[in-house]
């Protein structure tokens, strides 16, 4: 608003003081509910939000709608039976939740699974990735006005969960991998299939990359705005593309290699600003990492088997129970007790599109987790989002939310 | 692995540290006393040589049905390092009847949203936290449900749940069907 000073004694100033024409109104802040069950809230999170005009004074998300005892399921379950729920943390990326989950029970019993499987988890995750991004870059489009992208991305990531449906079973619920190894090879042919799959998806990202990332309107929207610092991020414990977007270079998968991810090249984007542009465009810019570490799995990944061959952990194949009285007990011990595994505690971390997916996991000997943690890369990221929105204006508050990309399932367990 | 950090850690609060031990798959533990944990997470943090500067998690285990129960709680910590490339793992136990610690939270701030995890589902109490409230359950709720003596189907409904018998919820076999 322009305070030049008004001459009243002429009557043409070309600055007439702005608030003169007004009328007066008492204002006070206003507390307004957005969600649980808002467009944009993507789940069932209620913000409690306090305007003063436009501009938030103070925001408290508002958890836990969604929660459905998680760790207190697990811990009623056989491990392998905990697989299922794990689906249905982060429903976007299932396989990311299922093989992240599978690598920490694995890592408790220090067992090392085959090398087949060990590539198709590789190629699992990216894949899972992808749908992830596009997910998350067709949302904030889509929230932000721009319809279009958001029907290629969904085009895009539609063609992935086909892919991922012939793989596993499910488009979304996966269950996909069991405690040492996978619990089937790839179909027949699937491979050439997603060869074609991952150039179409590529030229719908690039068809993307191009309606938004020198869109005037997008990028007014979306750069300076939600902007956290790198000091402050690491305080809340962002990870993912949210932390790399401040500046911050952290990848599980460079820094601590997990599966076959030190034999594939790829390269972690790094931006500074730290603001919803550049987590933008840090997941456009995964989006083709991940394309490019599957290629080389394609081309690296071995024949062999995908399961170990231990009865105690592993099934074992079907010929075997019908015919052979070990094979009936060993498949009756595993399905009624579980696998027995160790006494002892473990924390093992792997990144999954939105960060640091770790998991806390204790046993007590027997065939149930005695307790499982589980760090869902959302919950510090949403704490964090009333600092990256207050003081700020309404309408920053809905590509902010976007771009943490916050999914109820994990964050509410 | 972090055994250098927490060399350190032992050399400048030698009271802070009550064991230290390597888990199975070759993490090393701090088990922290109750009192310096504040200075622990700061020192972890702080120090240029450890630069424990990413906060990852906390969360409680409830020792109730292990051999070892007593003290019966142990709140876990894990930060990580991207200077040193590895998390660093601490816990602090304490006993049912006084079931406190200092909150971190001046610290990292970022364990605001965890310490109240553990309140809700524990029910242990951040002593200094800032907004001492449940966060996935409903306020209304009474007692803590991770706690390994809440049964596995017990309910607190906040509005009645129609008389059906369900034989079917929840997995497991703890608990009268309701």
């Amino acid at each position: 608003m322009s305070d030049s000073p008004r001459n009243p004694a002429d009557p043409f100033d070309p600055n007439p003081a702005e608030h003169e024409l007004e009328a007066h109104l008492q204002t006070r802040p206003m507390e307004i509910n957005m969600g649980p069950s808002h467009p944009a809230t993507h789940g069932t999170v209620r913000l409690k939000i306090v305007l003063d005009g436009e501009t938030i004074l103070k925001a408290d998300p508002e958890i836990g709608f969604l929660h459905r005892g998680f760790q207190k399921s697990c811990e009623n379950s056989t491990w392998t039976q905990v697989l299922p729920y794990t689906d249905r943390l982060n429903y976007v990326s299932a396989l990311c939740n299922n093989f992240g989950y599978l690598a920490a029970v694995e890592k408790l019993i220090g067992l090392e699974i085959p090398e087949r499987a060990q590539w198709i988890r590789v190629l699992g995750a990216e894949l899972h990735r992808i749908h992830d991004h596009l997910t998350c870059v067709g949302a904030v489009s889509l929230e932000l006005g721009g319809f279009a992208a958001f029907l290629y991305g969904l085009e895009a990531r539609e063609l992935v969960a086909d892919r991922v449906t012939e793989l596993t079973g499910a488009r979304l619920t996966t269950s996909y991998g069991r405690i040492g190894g996978l619990n089937r090879d790839l179909p027949e042919g699937w491979t050439e299939r997603l060869v074609k799959t991952l150039d179409k998806v590529r030229e719908l990202c690039d068809e993307v990359d191009t309606i938004l990332t020198r869109n005037r309107l997008f990028a007014d929207r979306m750069r300076g705005t939600g902007i956290i610092s790198a000091q402050e991020a690491m305080d809340y414990g962002f990870t993912g593309p949210c932390l790399r977007a401040c500046g911050v270079d952290y990848d599980v998968r460079k820094a601590n290699p997990y599966w076959t991810y030190d034999q594939v090249e790829f390269e972690v984007p790094v931006f500074q600003n730290g603001d919803n542009y550049d987590r933008y465009l840090m997941r456009i810019e995964e989006l083709k990492q991940s394309d490019r570490i599957i290629r080389q799995v394609l081309k690296k990944m071995p024949a062999g088997p995908v399961l170990v061959d231990d009865w105690r952990i592993a099934l074992p194949p079907k010929p075997d129970v019908y015919g052979s009285i070990e094979g009936v007990i060993a498949h009756f011990k595993l399905v009624m007790e579980g696998v027995q595994v160790p006494a002892g505690e473990v924390y093992h971390a792997t990144e999954s599109p939105n960060g640091e997916l770790g998991w806390y996991i204790r046993s007590d000997g027997g065939g149930r987790p005695y307790k499982l943690h589980v760090r869902a890369p959302g919950f510090p990221i949403l704490s964090g989002v009333p600092r990256m929105i207050e003081g700020k204006l309404l309408s920053d508050l809905i590509p902010t939310f976007d771009t943490v990309n916050m999914i109820g399932g994990e964050v509410e367990q | 692995m972090s055994t250098f950090a927490f060399d350190k850690v032992a050399e400048k609060f030698p009271g802070a540290v009550l064991e230290r031990y390597t888990d199975r798959a070759g993490g090393a533990w701090l088990v922290a006393a109750r009192e310096s944990i504040t200075d622990v997470m700061s020192l972890l943090k702080n120090d240029p040589e450890l630069d424990f500067k990413i906060f990852t998690s906390i969360d409680c285990v409830d020792r109730l049905l292990l051999p070892d129960s007593d003290p019966r709680f142990e709140v876990v910590y894990f930060l990580y390092s991207v200077k040193r490339k590895e998390h660093a793992r601490v816990k602090v136990r304490v006993s049912e009847d006084d079931p406190t610690i200092p909150t971190i939270t001046s610290v990292f701030v970022g364990a605001n949203w965890w310490e109240r995890f553990c309140w809700d589902f524990y029910g242990i109490k951040f002593l200094g936290h800032p907004d001492p409230r449940r966060i996935l359950m409903y306020e209304e709720f009474k007692g803590h449900p991770l706690r390994k003596d809440y049964g596995l189907r017990d309910r607190q409904p906040l509005i009645p749940e129609r008389p059906l018998k369900d034989l079917f919820r929840g997995p497991g076999t703890s608990g009268p069907a309701a």
